[in-house]
C-alpha cells in the first residue's frame, strides 16, 4: 500500500507547492483555490493510505515473491447482471431532459431514480441479482 | 570520444552524432543571427518593432525546432529501418541506462530554460507600455466592427455588414480590397501608438497578422494596453479572431500606418473637423468616408 | 513448472455454467467490464464517425473563399459539434471508458473493475449526455454554435439563446460524471484488484497511464461541472457570474474552464501513450526500454498538465505570463523521455510491423512535429503571432490525431484479437494505415502555413484575394484521403466478423497479463494466472529463458543482462 499512498501524498505535495508559487506570485484568487483544493485531493486519501500502511502487513499484490496461490479465494463481490444502473441512468437522463423539454419528464424521472436507488440496495442486501 | 562503463558502440555512436550534430546546429544559429537574416518560414518579419522582436525569436525557435525534430526523426527512422527482424532470434532484453537516461532529460531541460530565457526578454519587450506614446488610441470592438476613437472626439467605426470605411496610404479610396476592408485604425509611422482595447459585448480579438500579435478585446476589462511602433508605412490587415458569433468571420479592420506629418495632419483635420460638426465639446463625431478621403 | 490458482469472484456467478440474461436484455444490465467496454467503444466510434463527417463539411466549405456550401451559423454550429465530439464523446470515452474497462482490469489479473454497477451506470450516463448534446441538432436555432469551449458571455442566455446550449451543458454535466466514476472505478481497481505478486512497479505502462489519467480525471472534471453550473445558472437563474453586468467576469469561466481544459488534453493523450508503451515493446520483442524512467514522465507530464492551464489565455493580458510559460515548456522534457524510451525499445530490437506497429510509428511522428509546435506555442509571443490561427488548430490535430487516432487505432488492432477471439485482415490495415497517413500529413501542413500567413480559426469564409484558396484545397482533399482510408477499416471489421480467422490467446507473444487469458476472455476472466515476477509476466512464461528484470525490488543488474537474479521460482515457494 506503500506506493498507493506516496503516489497520492506525491500529488498532494506538488499541488501544495505550486499553489504556494502561484498565491505569492500573482495573487489570483480562482486558480489558487483549484490548486488548494486537487492539493487536499491528494492528502486526504493519501495521508489515509500512508497511516494504514505502516500498520498492515503487505498484501500479496505488494510483494513481489507472493505467489498466485496467496491471492485465491473469494475477493470481492462482482455482481455480474443488474437492471438498476440502466434504470438510473435513464431516471437522470430524463431528469436532465425535463430541464429542457418540459418539466413534466421530471415525474418518470425522480419515479425511476428512486425505484433504483432502492432497487440497488435489496439487491446488494440480497446479494443477487433481483 | 571514450565509451563509459557498459555502453555498447551503438550508444557511442549515437553520443557522437548528437554532439555534432549539436554543434552545427549552435554554429549555424550564431551565423544567422548574427547576419540578422533568420528565414522567415512562412512568418512575417513584424512591421512594429514588437512584431520583429517577435519575430526574431520565433524564427529560431523553429530553428531549434527543425534541430530537434530532425535528431528524433532521424532515430526513428534509422531504428525502422536497421532493426527490422531479420531473424527469429531474440534480441538482446536490456531495459534502462541510467547516464543516458539522465543525459536526455537534463539536456531537454536546460534547451527549455534557454527558450524561457529568451521569451522572457521578448515577451517583457512586446508588453511594454511606453510612458509618452505619440498618441493614444481607444479601440472598442463589438459584434460585429470596431470603432476607434481619439483623442479630441475623433472617432472611426466600420460595422461589418454594413459599408467599411476605405483609407488607403495616400487617404484615398484603397485598392486592392484586400488592404481595406474594414474600418482603418490609423497611426503614426515611426513613433508609438498605445492602445486600450476594449469590447462592448463578447470577447473579441484584435489581430494584425503582420505585427505578429493578437489580444483579447473583453467585456468588462478596461486594463488592455499595448504599444504598436510600425517601424515603416504601409497598410496592414487584420481581423477579429476570437470567435464572436455569426459574423466573424467578417469582422475585418485594416492599421494604415501614415509617415507622422501626415498622420498629424489627418489628425488635426478630423478634431476639428468633429469640432465643428457638434459645436460643443464632450460629443463624440463619426468620421465619414468622404471626410476621411479628403483629410490627406 | 507452473502453479496454477483460481481467484473466484462471488455472487450471480456459477463457476462453470454461467447463466444470464441474452440479448437485448444482456445488453441493459450486464455489469461486464468487457461487454461494457465494448459498448464504450463502439459508441465512441461512433461519435468519431459523425464528427469526421462534420469535419468532411467544414473543409468542403473552405475549399472556396466565399463558398454557400453552408451558412455562417450551420458552419459555426459544425465546428462546435466537431470539436465537442471528438473531444467530449470520443477520444476520452474510447480511452478511458472503453479501451481502459476492457483491458486495465485484465492487465492487473481482477475479475472485473471493482464497481461493475457503478461502471454501467457510467455507460449509461456516457449515452444519455451524448444523445443530449445531439439533440441539438433537432431543436429550433440548431446546434450549439460558440466553440468547444463555450466562452462566456458568448455562450450567455443574450449571445446564444435556444435550448440546444442548453442541451450542450447538460451533455456535458452526464458524460462529466460518467467520466469521474469511471475514474473512481480505475483507480480502486488498480490499487485493490491486482492479482499477488504484481507490484505497482510491474504495472504495464498502459494501467500506469489509466491511473494518472484517472486522478487526472477526478481532479479536472469535477471544475469542468462546476464551471457548466455557473454557466446554467447564467443562463436561467439570473445569475451574473460570467458577465460584467452585475459585477461578474468572463475571465473566471476561462481560468475555470482551462483549468479542466488543460489536464483534459492529457487525459486525451495519456492512455494512448500507455497504448504505444505497450505495443511498442511486443513488436520489437524487447521490454520497454526505461520503464521507471517512464512511469515518472507519466507522473510529471500529468502534474505538470495541471499547471499550465493559462497558456490558453496568453493574450488576455491578465495571466501570469512567465509562470505559465515555463510549466508549459517544460512539459517538453518528459515527453521527450518518453520519445527517446520508445526509440530505446526499439534500439537493436527485431521490429515487426505489423499494423498496430505502424499506427505506432505514425503516432511518433505526428506527435514529434505536433509536440514541437506546441513548445513553440508555449512562448507568450510567439502565441500572440500565432493565436486562433490555423497554426494552433494544425498543432492540435497533429497531437490529438497522433494520440486519438494513431494510437488509439494501434490499441484497436492489437487487442481486437483479445476482444473477438479472431485476427483482423492485415493487408486492409496496411491499406487503411497508409492512407490515413497520407491525407494526414496533406491536411495539416498546409495550416501551418495558413495560419503564419494570417488566416484565423472558426471562419467560415476568407478573402479571396490573398492566396489562401491553394492550401485550403489541398488541406480539403488531405481530409478526404483521411475519410476513405476508414472505409478501409470498416470493410477490415466486416470481413474478419464474416469470415473469421481464429486467433489464439496469445498471437502477438506479447507480454502483459492479458495475453495469458482466453480470446476473448472467459466469463470473470482468468481461469489460471501465471507467477509474476516482472512486468511481462505473460512473456515470462513463455520465455523462461529470457526472462525480464524486475524493478524497484532491490534487483538490480547492468545494462544488457537478459537474466537476472529473482526473489523467487516459478513454483511459489520462497
Amino acid at each position: 500500500m506503500r506506493i498507493e499512498a506516496l503516489f497520492l501524498l506525491g500529488v498532494a505535495a506538488f499541488f501544495g507547492l505550486v499553489g504556494i508559487i502561484y498565491w505569492f506570485w500573482g495573487y489570483e484568487q480562482g486558480g489558487t483555490v483549484m490548486l488548494v483544493g486537487t492539493t487536499l485531493l491528494g492528502f486526504v486519501p493519501g495521508a489515509y493510505y500512508f497511516w494504514w500502511s505502516r500498520r498492515m502487513r503487505p498484501r500479496p499484490e505488494d510483494r513481489p515473491d507472493a505467489s498466485i496461490e496467496e491471492g485465491s479465494g473469494i475477493i470481492g463481490s462482482f455482481p455480474s447482471s443488474s437492471i438498476w444502473p440502466f434504470v438510473l441512468g435513464m431516471g437522470l437522463f430524463l431528469m436532465v431532459l425535463s430541464i429542457v423539454f418540459g418539466l413534466w419528464l421530471i415525474a418518470p424521472g425522480i419515479a425511476l431514480v428512486l425505484s433504483s436507488l432502492i432497487g440497488v440496495t435489496a439487491e446488494s442486501r440480497r446479494g443477487g441479482t433481483v | 570520444m571514450t565509451p563509459r562503463a557498459g555502453e555498447t558502440t551503438d550508444k557511442v555512436a549515437l553520443r557522437r552524432r548528437r554532439r555534432a550534430l549539436g554543434v552545427l546546429g549552435g554554429t549555424a544559429l550564431v551565423v544567422l543571427l548574427g547576419g540578422c537574416n533568420l528565414p522567415t518560414f512562412w512568418g512575417y518579419r513584424g512591421s512594429t518593432k514588437q512584431g520583429h522582436d517577435e519575430f526574431l525569436l520565433y524564427s529560431s525557435t523553429v530553428i531549434a525546432a527543425i534541430v530537434v525534430g530532425l535528431i528524433v526523426a532521424v532515430l526513428i527512422a534509422w531504428a525502422v529501418l536497421r532493426y527490422r527482424r531479420r531473424s527469429d532470434d531474440l534480441p538482446r532484453q536490456f531495459q534502462y541506462h541510467i547516464p543516458l537516461e539522465i543525459t536526455y532529460t537534463v539536456v531537454p531541460v536546460i534547451i527549455v530554460l534557454i527558450l524561457f530565457g529568451f521569451t522572457v526578454a521578448v515577451e517583457n519587450q512586446v508588453d511594454a507600455v511606453a510612458s509618452n506614446p505619440t498618441v493614444k488610441v481607444d479601440v472598442t470592438a463589438f459584434q460585429w466592427g470596431w470603432t476607434f476613437s481619439y483623442p479630441g472626439h475623433v472617432s472611426v467605426t466600420g460595422v461589418t455588414t454594413e459599408d467599411p470605411d476605405p483609407v488607403g496610404l495616400d487617404g484615398n479610396a484603397c485598392a486592392p480590397a484586400k488592404d481595406c476592408l474594414g474600418p482603418g485604425l490609423i497611426i503614426p509611422a515611426g513613433e508609438t501608438t498605445q492602445i486600450h482595447l476594449t469590447s462592448k459585448d463578447v470577447i473579441h480579438g484584435f489581430y494584425v497578422p503582420e505585427f505578429n500579435f493578437s489580444r483579447y478585446a473583453q467585456p468588462g476589462f478596461d486594463d488592455q494596453y499595448f504599444d504598436l511602433s510600425p517601424q515603416h508605412a504601409g497598410v496592414f490587415r487584420a481581423q477579429c479572431t476570437q470567435l464572436c458569433g455569426l459574423y466573424h468571420s467578417l469582422m475585418f479592420f485594416h492599421v494604415v500606418a501614415l509617415p507622422p506629418a501626415q498622420f498629424q495632419s489627418w489628425l488635426s483635420s478630423q478634431q476639428s473637423l468633429a469640432a465643428a460638426t457638434t459645436g460643443t465639446t464632450g460629443t463624440t463625431a463619426t468620421s465619414s468616408t468622404s471626410s476621411t478621403k479628403a483629410a490627406a | 513448472m507452473t502453479l496454477l490458482a483460481d481467484r473466484q469472484a462471488t455472487h450471480g456467478h456459477e463457476h462453470e455454467h454461467h447463466e444470464g440474461p441474452t440479448g437485448l436484455l444482456k445488453w441493459m444490465t450486464s455489469t461486464d467490464h468487457k461487454l461494457i467496454g465494448m459498448n464504450y467503444m463502439v459508441t465512441s466510434l461512433v461519435m468519431f464517425f459523425l464528427a469526421g463527417i462534420m469535419a468532411l463539411l467544414l473543409r468542403a466549405q473552405l475549399a472556396s473563399p466565399h463558398s454557400s456550401f453552408l451558412n455562417f451559423q450551420q458552419y459555426n454550429a459544425l465546428f462546435t459539434m466537431h470539436g465537442s465530439l471528438m473531444l467530449y464523446l470520443f477520444a476520452g470515452p474510447f480511452a478511458f471508458g472503453g479501451l481502459a474497462n476492457f483491458i486495465l482490469p485484465l492487465q492487473v489479473g481482477a475479475p472485473d473493475m471493482a464497481f461493475p454497477r457503478l461502471n454501467a451506470l457510467s455507460y449509461w450516463l456516457y449515452l444519455s449526455g451524448s444523445v443530449t448534446m445531439l439533440l441539438g441538432f433537432l431543436v429550433s436555432g440548431g446546434a450549439a454554435a460558440y466553440g468547444w469551449v463555450a466562452y462566456a458571455p458568448l455562450s450567455s442566455v443574450q449571445f446564444s439563446p435556444g435550448s440546444a446550449p442548453d442541451l450542450w451543458i447538460l451533455g456535458i454535466a452526464l458524460t462529466g460524471f460518467s467520466a469521474i466514476f469511471t475514474g473512481v472505478n480505475l483507480v480502486t481497481t488498480t490499487f485493490y484488484l491486482r492479482a499477488p505478486g504484481l507490484t505497482m512497479f510491474r504495472l504495464p505502462i498502459f494501467t500506469w497511464n489509466m491511473l494518472v489519467t484517472a486522478i487526472l480525471i477526478l481532479i479536472a472534471f469535477p471544475i469542468l461541472t462546476a464551471a457548466m453550473v455557473l454557466l446554467f445558472a447564467d443562463r436561467h437563474f439570473g445569475t451574473h457570474f460570467y458577465t460584467t453586468a452585475g459585477g461578474g467576469s468572463p475571465i473566471l469561466y476561462q481560468n475555470l474552464f482551462w483549468f479542466f481544459g488543460h489536464p483534459e488534453v492529457y487525459i486525451l493523450a495519456l492512455p494512448y501513450f500507455g497504448i504505444v508503451s505497450d505495443v511498442i515493446p511486443v513488436f520489437s520483442r524487447k521490454p520497454l526500454f526505461g520503464y521507471k524512467g517512464m512511469v515518472f514522465a507519466t507522473m510529471s507530464i500529468a502534474a505538470l498538465s495541471t499547471g499550465v492551464w493559462a497558456h490558453h489565455m496568453f493574450t488576455t493580458g491578465e495571466v501570469l505570463l512567465p509562470f505559465f510559460s515555463l510549466l508549459s515548456l517544460l512539459i517538453a522534457v518528459p515527453t521527450g523521455i518518453k520519445f527517446f524510451n520508445w526509440i530505446g525499445t526499439m534500439w537493436r530490437g527485431q521490429l515487426i510491423f505489423t499494423t498496430p506497429m505502424l499506427f505506432c510509428i505514425g503516432f511518433l511522428l505526428a506527435f514529434l512535429m505536433g509536440g514541437l509546435t506546441g513548445v513553440m506555442l508555449a512562448s507568450p509571443p510567439i502565441d500572440f503571432a500565432t493565436h486562433d490561427t490555423y497554426f494552433v488548430v494544425a498543432h492540435f490535430h497533429q497531437v490529438l490525431f497522433g494520440t486519438a487516432v494513431y494510437a488509439g487505432f494501434a490499441g484497436l488492432y492489437y487487442w481486437y484479437p483479445k476482444f473477438f477471439g479472431r485476427m483482423y485482415r492485415e493487408s486492409l490495415g496496411k491499406w487503411h494505415f497508409w492512407l490515413m497517413t497520407v491525407g494526414f500529413w496533406v491536411t495539416f501542413l498546409p495550416q501551418y502555413v495558413l495560419g503564419l500567413w494570417g488566416m484565423p480559426r472558426r471562419v467560415a469564409s476568407y478573402p479571396s484575394d490573398l492566396g489562401w484558396q491553394g492550401l485550403n484545397i489541398v488541406s480539403t482533399i488531405g481530409a478526404y484521403l483521411i475519410g476513405i482510408s476508414f472505409v478501409f477499416l470498416l470493410v477490415n471489421l466486416w470481413v474478419s466478423w464474416r469470415k473469421p480467422v481464429l486467433a489464439g490467446d496469445n498471437p502477438w507473444d506479447a507480454h502483459t497479463l492479458e495475453w495469458f487469458a482466453a480470446s476473448p476472455p472467459v466469463h470473470h476472466n482468468f481461469e489460471r494466472l501465471p507467477p509474476i515476477r516482472s512486468e511481462r509476466p505473460t512473456w515470462d512464461f513463455h520465455h523462461p529463458d529470457a526472462r525480464t528484470v524486475a524493478h524497484g525490488n532491490g534487483h538490480r543488474t547492468l545494462v544488457g543482462a537478459g537474466v537476472g537474479p529473482e526473489s523467487g521460482n516459478g513454483d511459489g515457494s520462497a
